[in-house]
């Protein structure tokens, strides 16, 4: 077993150099496409770092998020970002030296140094063996309706955890609506291994994200990662041309947007009114009810991925010239 | 170690062997075009043989499944994003490497 031990230390070591060189590598690479292929990079060797440290909910996660949309909004913005570099020519001005301030700054430097101390004295100062809730949480695994500690965790214990990062989802989207005009349904026709690849894809994601749903219930998986699996069949989709029909743009997307924080919002107000705490659930039915909330949460987080990485309002009926 | 450990060994050595050889190609090769023949083929027969190896291992039918439809999806999405590269490639005006 020696030997076996060695093998997992050189690997683990690798790992954690490769990331800390991948880290420094995008934030220092002058060429903005070089630093978002590296960040996607980053997040692949992150979600191993996550499965070495026995966090399969996270590594999922990190992979689905992390890497894969984030990747993909990071280089939808990067194409905008060139048009507008076009028009006001930034990249010109940055190759004359206009725009560039290198000189050393101090304050940042400083305020980044005490934060560096901060953190090192806390971690330094940390217990040897962190205790945690780990042992709570298990003790207390049959009442919260599902077998899985993570899912009981963030859809149970800790319910409002998973409620409040839905609405910073949608006050993105939100944020991202409000600052882009909208965009007309232009369907494009894409060439026949794309339109192929999405038709073979997306019914193959959708079941993906069911199962990743079901199983969060007593195995990793669970709303995100089967929102993330949902929001890449979405980019998949509007990559191969698709748009949503200006029928459903309207009304009918935003209630598919808003289903999740307002399923978790409308259980909370039930429970506290039947005489319980803020997302107390009845232990009887708490299985059933974290997979219906996880159900709207997994729609409202697919769609509202998919609609970030189109960026644009989707134009509805009525605003039809 | 039994005889399938050895035999999981030998096929997930020999798939290291296809990504190290798809990897060098993707490095050394001349063109967009070279490389991405290198990395693909040798990608896939390299997971193949990786996901081979760990079937032998594999408690239960149903794990066998899910890594041969692991398989299967690298393959067509790994296929069809080099086509798609190639043909960008191909649209922006990247002549092909000419000895």
């Amino acid at each position: 077993m020696e030997a076996l031990t060695l093998l997992h230390w050189t690997f683990d070591i690798l790992l954690g150099l490769g990331l800390l060189w991948l880290g420094w590598r995008v934030l220092t690479s002058p060429d903005l496409f070089n630093a978002i292929v590296l960040f996607v990079a980053f997040g692949l060797l992150m979600a191993l770092a996550w499965v070495r440290l026995d966090a399969p909910d996270i590594a999922l996660a990190e992979a689905a998020i992390g890497a894969g949309l984030t990747g993909a909004l990071l280089l939808a913005a990067f194409a905008k970002l060139r048009t507008v570099e076009k028009n006001h020519d930034i990249a010109g001005q940055l190759e004359k030296g206009k725009l560039e301030n290198r000189s050393f700054q101090w304050w940042p430097a400083t305020f980044l140094l005490v934060v560096a101390a901060g953190l090192g004295h806390t971690v330094l100062s940390l217990p040897h063996y962190a205790t945690g809730l780990s042992a709570e949480v298990s003790a207390n695994l049959k009442s919260s309706g599902v077998s899985n500690p993570v899912t009981a965790v963030l859809l149970n214990f800790r319910g409002y955890d998973t409620l409040l990062e839905m609405v910073v989802l949608l006050l993105a989207l939100l944020g991202v609506w409000s600052i882009s005009g909208s965009a007309l349904p232009r369907e494009a026709a894409p060439g026949p291994i794309l339109d192929t690849l999405s038709r073979l894809l997306t019914p193959v994601l959708i079941l993906v994200a069911a199962y990743l749903l079901w199983v969060g219930a007593h195995a990793p998986g669970g709303a995100f990662q089967a929102g993330a699996v949902l929001g890449a069949a979405g980019v998949l989709l509007l990559l191969s041309g698709w748009r949503l029909s200006s029928h459903l743009a309207g009304l009918p997307l935003r209630i598919i947007l808003v289903a999740g924080p307002v399923a978790f919002v409308a259980m909370a107000v039930f429970t506290m009114l039947t005489g319980g705490q803020f997302l107390e659930y009845p232990r009887a039915e708490a299985g059933t009810l974290i997979l219906f909330l996880e159900t709207a949460a997994t729609l409202s987080i697919g769609t509202t991925l998919a609609a970030l990485f189109l960026g644009e309002r989707p134009k509805n009926k009525r605003e039809y010239p | 170690m039994n005889p399938s450990d050895y035999l999981s060994a030998a096929l997930m050595i020999a798939g290291a062997v296809f990504f190290l050889a798809g990897t060098l190609g993707l490095l050394r090769f001349p063109d967009v075009y070279s490389r991405l023949h290198a990395l693909t083929k040798a990608d896939n027969v390299g997971l193949g043989l990786v996901v081979m190896g760990l079937a032998v291992q594999a408690e239960s039918w149903a794990v066998v499944g899910k890594l041969l439809l692991i398989w299967l999806l690298v393959l067509l999405a790994g296929a069809s994003v080099a086509h798609l590269i190639a043909r960008g490639a191909l649209e922006r005006g990247i002549k092909l490497w000419r000895r």
